[in-house]
């Protein structure tokens, strides 16, 4: 099994992506391979006249990866109460060309969020899994707010703070139990 | 002498016709209604006994990406539940009316259901066969079964209805 992590921020030191790292290893202590996409900022602005039957290789790749992985997490800071918005644009890429064809469509997916004030990128959260939701994915239910997220994260980036941990291993398991095969309801004989 | 019963529907295998019949559902949506159709079904009524399905991936709107939107796992989740169920528990008959007590499983969750609607005399069709016919429509909370999606209007109250009716319009043919 293969989960990829997607970060909102860039930045080298982002703590949403010191939080994708922590969650990778939980993902790996239960045998699950992570990989975190690094590509975001090689992504054009969308546009519709680019989008055509050759895509760019930025977009070429991320539906490459979104389409090979099993589960996708996203971590994502908070700017101006939303997404940010080259996380936004490579969801809008990803759902192109259409609803039915979206590298993101039933692909089960969990967001979590750190921000360095008190609330811990809860709207973007919300925003994130409403569009999400839009695109076709298998949203998972679970939060995790890591606010004041400069205080959280101890020297070798790991949480120091129990209760996240927690709740970023209830994520975890919420994904994974997202990925396991369903048996659809049948009309009975 | 022998007891008649009453039958609420004639007795026998009745199989839906259906080019003459449609399922579909409804739903107020901003200042009207949405509405959409089931184009793969299938009713079948045994002995008073009635029990339907619809494949959730022959869902017909008018517009491709609100179909996909409606299969997708916010609204009817056709990968894991591919169809939805209905099956009767009982029909009772007053004239041209039934109530069809029944449970309708939507999205692998089954809750009881009470329908009211028309029944039509059995005739003879001009193939030689006998039919009758059913015009049923059931309301439904869509958040009990897992649909609770919306959009605000710009007044805060919520564009879609949480209440769904669900219609079938049937033709049935006597088999053999």
């Amino acid at each position: 099994m293969r989960v990829l992590g997607i970060s909102g921020s860039l930045r080298r030191d982002s703590h949403n992506t010191a939080l994708l790292r922590h969650a990778g290893e939980l993902f790996e202590a239960e045998g699950v391979e992570f990989t975190i996409y690094d590509g975001l900022r090689e992504i054009p602005i969308y546009d519709e006249d680019l989008d055509l039957e050759s895509p760019h290789e930025a977009v070429a790749r991320i539906r490459s990866v979104v389409r090979e992985a099993d589960a996708v997490f996203f971590a994502t800071p908070e700017y101006n109460s939303s997404i940010p918005g080259g996380l936004k644009n490579a969801l809008d890429w990803l759902s192109r060309p259409s609803l039915e064809e979206s590298a993101l469509r039933n692909k089960p997916v969990a967001v979590v969020g750190a921000s360095t004030g008190a609330f811990g990128a809860v709207w973007a959260q919300a925003e994130l899994r409403k569009v999400l939701g839009a695109t076709g994915a298998r949203v998972v239910e679970g939060e995790v707010a890591v606010g004041h997220a400069t205080h959280r994260f101890d020297e070798n980036g790991h949480l120091n703070d129990e209760g996240l941990e927690d709740q970023v291993r209830e994520v975890v398991r919420a994904l994974l139990a997202e990925t396991q095969p369903h048996e659809p309801a049948r009309l009975a004989a | 002498m022998s007891t008649i019963e009453t039958q609420a529907v004639p007795a026998g295998t009745w199989a839906v016709d259906k080019v003459h019949s449609n399922v579909g559902f409804s739903v107020a949506y901003m200042a009207g209604a949405f509405t959409g159709t089931f184009g793969d079904f299938d009713v079948v009524v045994t002995d008073g006994r009635l029990k339907g399905s619809a494949k959730v991936a022959s869902v017909q709107v008018k517009d491709p990406n609100l179909e996909a939107h409606l299969q997708s796992p916010e609204f009817f989740d056709a990968e894991r539940n591919p169809e939805l169920i209905f099956e009767s528990n009982s029909i009772d008959r007053d004239g041209d009316v039934v109530k069809v007590d029944g449970e309708i499983t939507i999205r692998g969750h089954t809750e009881p259901v009470e329908i009211t609607g028309l029944i039509s005399e059995q005739i003879a069709d001009p193939y030689g066969g006998d039919r009758f016919g059913l015009k049923l429509e059931a309301v439904i909370a869509r958040d009990r079964f897992g649909m609770s999606w919306n959009n605000p209007l710009p007044s805060g109250e919520p564009a879609l209805s949480n209440e769904v009716a669900i219609t079938a319009d049937l033709q049935l043919s006597k088999q053999d």
